[in-house]
């Protein structure tokens, strides 16, 4: 991928970078959360959501990660996980080649230096009491700014998302628009001047043409300001757009990871490509009428055995029940690499449509 | 439901054993040695230390407690200082004649109550929704005492229609509330205790079924030609779960909170007793008293709730 | 009640943009609030009152402990006794203004007390959640089984009569309904995401609570507790009634209510006026109090 090399060759100039340009910025290692469910007299653990199970990934400096899944397939609990907004039950974070938290590498302090999140209400997610200016300032205020400084920091910020200083800054929430928010929020974000960024549905409440300005936006302030955006949504087209590789989760589980090209032009996982052919298509002519994609995902709190998705896919055969498909080692992988949690992707899986061995090629 | 049933069941049982503790604590709180606030003056030296340790006062607090509340379960509320009667008669007989014209408020102010509310529902905004809402006002923030002056100032000074304190010449035991020349003597103390739950419940009707007339619902049924009074009864019906949970909650203040009133009219009741207890300084009267209405007041509300859940079976509380 | 002109005043929102008049929260409250002529009618005779009792010493033409055996319970009207006299012939007009300082601070003070711990309890509990809320607002749970009168006159009777007493008593009694309004904002409020836009930038739990969730919390407790000072002051002169207040040569409605209950057959009229001025004043805050609910209840 030429853009990653590219903007490769920018982050070795950022003073911050410590590990150098083939070093990924973020490493999540086999990250786990699973909520607990209580009920009954004692309101003792009955169950478990399995919101993220055991996900590993990596961002590499500059580039732009689409993360994709349907609501509720825990594409925000991994967010803040990743933010340490709630703990993880298992799993590393490596922060630009160093560990985070615990006893040694990187305190979890820089980390929420270097990592931000816009989040997805716009509305929830700024101080109704509080006007913007004083949103923005807060962050860098704690973190020992000069309240003066902090406060031209803001204004400076304002400008920088398209918003009149002098016009926004006194404002309160509720005097903006959904777009004005989502900028704002943007700024709130970037008022730590963070490396990376996690865009949580950052634009799905936007109108297309307000979503549109934001993407713009966006795409702008990574090249000016060095960013690394993990993009997380439920819009195929929007990930697409803004994305260099993508990422598709399912029931908290990564079941497809690949350059966005290679990804959107030959899925290999079922569940990608029912979520590529039930996306309304710009072009009338390409449009699908039938949903392939039937029914409610099911419950991840008791997730269907072996491979989660041969509930409502169309090619599931026992092995799919049987056996969990493995995506393979995604730490190891390029970023060019495509992978795929699917029997059928896998030679020797023991799935009919499974590509044949060499062995099976040559031996016969 | 049947779960909710039984949590809220044994959520009861935390809720009764802290009503035990702040009672017990409440002899802690009294200035002074406990056992010379639990016994008579004039009781022996000999006699005091018997009852120390009786009392399992020589021993630390928490014993004491279990002590103390051993001695409860079994229903020893301990002697009155001012008569060395048993508390827990006293406090029985008294209970009764609470309830008799606790009961009586709180029906007669559920009825009234609902009435205003639906007038004033219907009539949104105009003088008669204000004149309501000026009454429901009234009866939340009067206090109850100065009502019952008032009440006396009128009936019985001014008027002379009524008497104006205690229970009549038969006391408590030949008390027939059927028979206007003892009921009589009750008729001020259930005007007094009724108006402020009246104020509080029409309040709550009136926003209440404004609330469900102003729903589509109602739109529909009125486009659809039904009549405006069977749109009330259908509104009336809506509310009612929570309108008899309200009755069942302020049943339990009246009983509760009855001392002002019974004060003012010496009617015998637990709220005459408080008053006495206090005046006489009589802490294991006060404590007994107080004991058993807290309790009445959790057994109350357990009942609302539960009779409610069955009502409305939507509510799922966990 | 002061409160809302200090706390727009406290917020930046007033110093304002150049560019554009914004005004902020307290200020749309206002704005609602200046048509509302019920209320603002309440709120002119909330502050006579208080003024009345602030300047009793200056304004009461007599005495109010100077008992006269010649002049007792004459009626309103009678010579230079504006509104006659008590039992023991003191002044009544004297003995109104001064009864209302206690009243009045009977029925803000434990108000004001019981806010600022209720409410610390209330936004520690909500905030935390878990353990720490359990163990707090099971323990409010308790004195929930108390109806309010009852757990006043049994903390009263039990620690004795006296201002201190009462006042203790009463802050003991509000504390658990503020305790438990605070914690349903306070939890609502921290299942919001500026809260955790807050913790992402690194700031310290206690930053959040005072930058981020008192200010949010703070309306829809301040407008319960406001309901809170009716009850209390009706609350207080039950207790006094019962003997539970100050000591008799003191003034106090309640008390006064009690202390004349024997010559009703006399001067029925001088009787009721205590508990007139109690009326007037919970009505006066009571309506006050329902204003300002609706005036902040309303989405911004
Ligand atoms: N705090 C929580 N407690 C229990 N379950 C939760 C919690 N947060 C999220 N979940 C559950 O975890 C799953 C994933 O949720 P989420 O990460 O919000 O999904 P997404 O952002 O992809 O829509 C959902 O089933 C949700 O119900
Ligand atoms: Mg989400």
């Amino acid at each position: 991928m030429t853009l990653v090399t590219e903007t490769a060759i920018d982050a070795a100039a950022d003073p911050r970078d410590r590990g150098g340009p083939a070093q990924p910025m973020l490493i999540v290692e086999n990250i786990k959360k699973y909520f607990p469910i209580r009920a009954g007299l004692l309101n003792r653990k009955v169950a478990e959501v399995k919101a993220v199970d055991d996900i590993s990934f990596y961002v590499m400096k500059g580039e732009t990660l689409g993360i994709v899944g349907e609501s509720g397939c825990g594409k925000s609990t991994l967010a803040r996980l990743l933010m340490y907004l709630i703990e993880r039950d298992e799993g590393n974070l490596v922060l630009d080649g160093d560990l985070v938290g615990e006893k040694s590498g990187v305190p979890i302090d820089a980390l929420r230096r270097s990592l931000q999140m816009v989040f997805q209400d716009s509305y929830s997610s700024l101080n109704p009491r509080l006007p913007i200016e004083q949103s923005i300032a807060y962050g860098p205020k704690v973190q020992g700014i000069k309240p003066k400084k902090a406060k031209e920091q803001a204004q400076d910020l304002l400008g920088k998302v398209g918003l009149r200083p002098n016009l926004f800054s006194q404002r309160y929430p509720h005097e903006l628009s959904g777009g004005q928010k989502q900028r704002v929020n943007i700024a709130r974000a970037l008022a730590l001047d963070p490396r990376l960024l996690i865009l949580d549905e950052a634009v799905s409440a936007l109108d297309k043409s307000v979503e549109a300005q934001v993407l713009n936006l966006l795409s702008e302030l990574k090249e000016q300001l060095n960013l690394t955006y993990i993009f997380i949504s439920h819009d195929l087209h929007v990930v697409q757009y803004i994305s260099d590789r993508v990422l598709v989760m399912y029931l908290g589980q990564v079941v497809e990871i690949g350059p966005v090209d290679k990804l959107y032009s030959n899925p290999k996982h079922p569940y990608t490509q029912a979520l590529l052919a039930c996306r309304l298509s710009m072009d009338p002519d390409e449009r699908v009428d039938a949903a392939p994609l039937a029914g409610d995902p099911p419950n991840p709190v008791n997730p269907p055995s072996g491979c989660r998705f041969h509930t409502r896919c169309p090619h599931a055969e026992d092995i799919c029940m049987a056996k969990a498909p493995a995506l393979g080692d995604v730490l190891k992988a390029t970023p060019d690499q495509h992978l795929a949690a699917c029997h059928m992707a896998q030679a020797g899986s023991g799935h009919s449509k499974a590509p044949a061995t060499l062995a099976e090629l040559f031996n016969i | 439901m049947w779960l909710y049933a039984l949590r809220r069941l044994l959520l009861t049982i935390p809720i009764l054993l802290g009503v035990t503790i702040i009672c017990f604590a409440l002899v802690k709180l009294a200035p002074g040695d406990p056992i010379q606030n639990l016994v008579r003056p004039e009781t022996p030296p000999e006699e005091v230390a018997k009852l120390r340790a009786y009392y399992g006062l020589d021993q630390p607090v928490v014993i004491q407690y279990f002590v103390w509340l051993w001695r409860v379960l079994c229903g020893d509320l301990g002697r009155s200082i001012a008569n060395n009667a048993l508390v827990s008669e006293e406090v029985v007989r008294a209970f009764l004649n609470t309830l008799n014209i606790a009961l009586i408020s709180v029906v007669i102010a559920f009825v009234a109550s609902m009435a205003l509310g639906i007038i004033a529902a219907t009539r949104q905004g105009g003088a008669v929704d204000k004149l309501v809402t000026a009454i429901a006002v009234f009866g939340i923030s009067v206090p109850t005492f100065w009502l019952a002056v008032v009440l006396v100032i009128f009936f019985a000074v001014n008027l002379n229609w009524l008497p104006a304190t205690g229970m009549g010449a038969d006391g408590s035991h030949g008390f027939n509330y059927f028979d206007w020349n003892d009921f009589k003597f009750a008729v001020m103390p259930i005007i007094a205790l009724a108006l402020p739950p009246l104020g509080i419940m029409t309040r709550t009707t009136r926003s209440a079924l404004s609330e469900v007339l102003n729903q589509d619902f109602i739109q529909t049924l009125r486009a659809k030609g039904l009549s405006e009074g069977r749109i009330i009864v259908h509104a009336v019906r809506n509310i009612m779960p929570g309108a008899t949970a309200m009755l069942g909650l302020q049943l339990g203040y009246l009983i509760g909170g009855s001392v002002l009133v019974e004060t003012v009219f010496t009617w015998p009741g637990t709220g005459f007793l408080l008053n006495k207890a206090i005046l006489t300084r009589d802490i294991p009267l006060l404590q007994g008293t107080i004991l058993v209405l807290a309790t009445v007041f959790v057994l109350i509300n357990l009942v609302v709730d539960l009779a409610q859940s069955m009502i409305d079976p939507r509510i799922k509380r966990i | 009640m002061s409160v809302i002109p200090a706390d727009s005043a406290s917020l930046p929102a007033a110093q304002g943009a150049p560019a554009t008049k914004v005004r902020g929260y307290w200020g749309s409250v206002w704005n609602r609030l200046r048509y509302d002529y019920v209320t603002l009618f309440c709120l002119g005779l909330i502050i006579v009152i208080i003024l009345l009792a602030v300047f009793a010493p200056w304004l009461s033409p007599m005495d109010p402990e100077k008992s006269s055996m010649a002049n007792r319970l004459r009626p309103i009207g009678y010579k230079k006794y504006l509104l006659g006299t008590d039992e023991q012939g003191r002044d009544m007009v004297s003995r109104l203004l001064w009864g209302g300082r206690v009243s009045l601070m009977m029925g803000i003070l434990p108000v004001v007390f019981a806010t600022l711990v209720g409410g610390m309890f209330g936004v520690v509990a909500g905030y935390y959640g878990g353990k720490v809320n359990m163990v707090i607002m099971r323990t409010m749970d308790i004195f929930f089984a108390f109806p309010s009168v009852l757990l006043a006159v049994a903390i009263a009777g039990s620690l004795g009569g006296g201002i201190g007493n009462q006042m203790l008593t009463l802050t003991v009694v509000l504390i658990p309904p503020i305790c438990r309004v605070a914690e349903t904002a306070t939890s609502q409020v921290r299942a919001l995401d500026f809260v955790d836009a807050a913790r992402a930038s690194g700031a310290s739990t206690i930053s959040i609570l005072f930058s981020h969730v008192l200010i949010n919390v703070l309306s829809p407790v301040l407008v319960y507790s406001s309901t809170l000072v009716s009850i209390s002051i009706i609350l207080a002169s039950g207790l006094s009634f019962l003997g539970l207040g100050v000591s008799p040569p003191t003034a106090d409605w309640g008390l006064m209510l009690s202390t004349l209950r024997q010559s009703i057959y006399v001067q029925p009229i001088v009787t009721a006026l205590p508990g007139i001025a109690i009326l007037i004043t919970s009505i006066a805050f009571n309506l006050v109090s329902d204003g300002l609910r609706q005036a902040m209840d309303v989405k911004a």
